[in-house]
């Protein structure tokens, strides 16, 4: 749907945005009630950590990190339409710096969580 | 063919207050979370290792200052906010109706439970300070 719909860049930036979204909403909804669990019960909140550093939760904080970063910078573009209209003009452009920015923060941090995800690969193997 | 704009800019609320008012405060309480959550993600996940980190490390280290609590009591009302009317914004695209404002109440409900969680633990966990 997302390549079949000829809505270009425009909706694509809006369809990223919207998924992002919501799944930063799911995992707020998980890591609030995780983070009361320290208080209440940290055993079990320590289990689920212990979960958190695995591979697949590994794999999750990464695309998280992503999400995130998608959805701040795509918001900062938002932001700078609603309140300067004549850069509505430029949305493509603006669009295109945002995975510029999306990449030169991206790779140092995915260095640094590949290196947690071989420990967590050592941590399961070993 | 040069793009023609009839208008510029994207279309803002019109005729309630209210809708408007939530859209000024979607857009500033964007700003600070971008910066907030940025930065907890850069401080806790990537200068720290989360495999390193548990309750205690939370109630010693972590929470053992006023600024780091307030910084996520903070944290925790923009993304209350943010993340619950963005959802809202989802739920009346997607839904009408009964079912829209069944949703939405839970939605709500599920929020303002969130909001309760989470300030009761910031509030009320112990600084343990650590031996030695």
């Amino acid at each position: 749907m997302l390549v079949r719909y000829r809505g270009g860049e425009g909706m694509l930036a809006w369809a990223f945005h919207r998924i992002s979204g919501v799944a930063i909403w799911l995992f707020v909804v998980l890591h609030v009630l995780d983070i009361f669990l320290v208080g209440a019960a940290p055993d079990v909140y320590d289990s689920l950590l212990g979960f958190y550093a695995t591979p697949p939760g590994i794999l999750m904080e990464w695309l998280l990190g992503a999400a995130v970063l998608y959805h701040a910078l795509n918001g900062l573009r938002i932001i700078i339409m609603d309140f300067w209209p004549r850069m509505t003009r430029f949305h493509r452009q603006l669009w295109y710096a945002n995975w510029v920015v999306f990449v030169l923060v991206g790779v140092p941090v995915s260095i640094v969580i590949g290196g947690q995800f071989v420990r967590s690969l050592q941590r399961f193997f070993g | 063919m040069s793009s023609v704009y009839s208008r510029s800019g994207r279309i803002k609320p019109q005729g309630s207050r209210s809708e408007l008012a939530i859209w000024h405060l979607m857009r500033l309480s964007g700003l600070g979370l971008f910066v907030l959550v940025l930065s907890h993600y850069l401080i806790l996940h990537v200068l720290y290792d989360p495999a390193e980190q548990d309750a205690q490390w939370i109630a010693q280290f972590r929470w053992s200052s006023m600024f780091w609590r307030a910084f996520d009591w903070l944290m925790l009302i923009l993304v209350l906010f943010h993340a619950f009317m963005g959802m809202r914004v989802v739920i009346g695209d997607m839904t009408r109706g009964r079912l829209r404002s069944l949703l939405t109440s839970g939605l709500y409900l599920l929020a303002g439970l969130l909001f309760v969680l989470g300030t009761f633990v910031v509030v009320t966990l112990p600084n343990v300070v650590p031996a030695g």
